[in-house]
């Protein structure tokens, strides 16, 4: 089992370019200190909905990579987007999904199907180009760049525990501001 | 004048969602504006469809398309907007995010307000979208269509949601 601020680290030093990134509540926090960036978008408004962000702004410049790091609670509540992404085939999306089997932000409960779902295999059923899943750090390293560089839409379940945490600022990712950084970070693109 | 007053033909609907800029439409089939809207919309080469599942998803999709500047209407019944709530009051309404949205009220009476519906699902949409601050447009007629676009331009220029709600089954083309 990977710790979370430890695999975001490794896909931080793996990333090229200046992808956009949306990432979901824990992950969100995690990211965003991690790497930070102005093409970070972490304002899904409403849990489920970073599948979806990303699916519109993978279409809206489809020569941009687009990086999803949603949540396992996040995509159970949005388990259509997998179909619905599968089906709009952006070839500039990659999926991946922090899975640590718990609602982290809402007292650490157990999601439905905890141990048992494989996020990767409904993706891969839904019609994903590739799906991949990682729980091994080192092999994570050694693999995640291949991922990233192929051509999506790509899925990969990263198994997870929480590790060092950052600052859940609850109020910066529903604010105002840093849609504005987003927005104006994207204006030429 | 006739024509205006008891006809809502859906080539005019189309044709002023294209005058809006609107290139990409999201949909969820519904039974009353299947034929008048979605069928030919969906064989018509000036816009891309995109199928999703649930019509939440299509608040998220809408939202990332429109930092590109790319306009995008959604295209549902009124039990998706009743089901998407939560995406509304976030994306839309929290965020002020410029969601366009084309409800279909299944099963209203031609020619009588939503309000005054016998059916309580009808009745309670206006009532719902005017509490989330949510401006709305009831596209019942010919006379109505005019709505359409400056609605959608308005939308897009100000970055604030609306719905249009459609009153009657749209006339094929």
């Amino acid at each position: 089992m990977m710790k979370r601020d430890e695999m975001l680290k490794v896909l931080a030093g793996k990333i090229a370019g200046d992808p956009i990134v949306v990432a979901a509540y824990s992950t969100a926090f995690d990211w965003i200190a991690i790497r930070p960036s102005p093409l970070n978008y972490i304002s899904s408004g409403a849990m489920g909905m970073t599948s979806s962000h990303a699916l519109g702004f993978a279409l809206a410049w489809p020569d941009r990579k687009v990086i999803l790091l949603d949540g396992d609670g996040s995509l159970l509540m949005n388990l259509g987007s997998l179909v619905t992404i599968a089906e709009a085939a952006p070839k500039n999306l990659i999926h991946c999904v922090a899975e640590n089997g718990v609602y982290e932000a809402n007292g650490s409960h157990a999601i439905p199907g905890r141990n048992t779902v494989s996020f990767a295999g409904m993706a891969q059923n839904a019609g994903y180009a590739s799906t991949h899943e990682f729980s091994d750090l080192a092999a994570f390293d050694q693999q995640v760049g291949d991922v990233l560089d192929r051509e999506g839409p790509v899925f990969a379940t990263l198994k997870c525990e929480r590790g060092e945490t950052y600052p859940k600022d609850y109020g910066l990712m529903h604010g105002p501001e840093i849609r504005e950084e987003f927005a104006k970070a994207v204006k030429d693109f | 004048m006739e024509a205006l007053l008891d006809q809502l033909s859906g080539d005019r609907i189309i044709e002023a969602v294209k005058q809006s800029g609107v290139r990409t439409v999201l949909t969820v089939p519904d039974r009353m504006t299947e034929a008048g809207l979605l069928k030919p919309i969906s064989a018509d080469p000036d816009f891309r469809q995109i199928r999703v599942c649930k019509e939440d998803e299509a608040l998220g999709i809408s939202a990332g398309l429109s930092y590109s500047g790319q306009r995008a209407l959604l295209l549902f019944q009124y039990t998706g907007l009743l089901d998407s709530l939560n995406a509304v009051r976030a994306i839309a309404a929290e965020y002020s995010m410029p969601i366009c949205m084309m409800v279909g009220l299944h099963g209203k009476e031609p020619g009588v307000l939503p309000a005054e519906s016998k059916h309580y699902a009808i009745r309670i949409i206006e009532p719902i979208l005017d509490v989330m601050g949510i401006s709305r447009h009831l596209i019942e007629t010919d006379g109505d269509v005019a709505k359409i676009c400056p609605a959608i331009v308005s939308a897009y220029e100000t970055s604030t949601p609306v719905a249009m709600l459609i009153g009657r089954s749209p006339v094929a083309p």
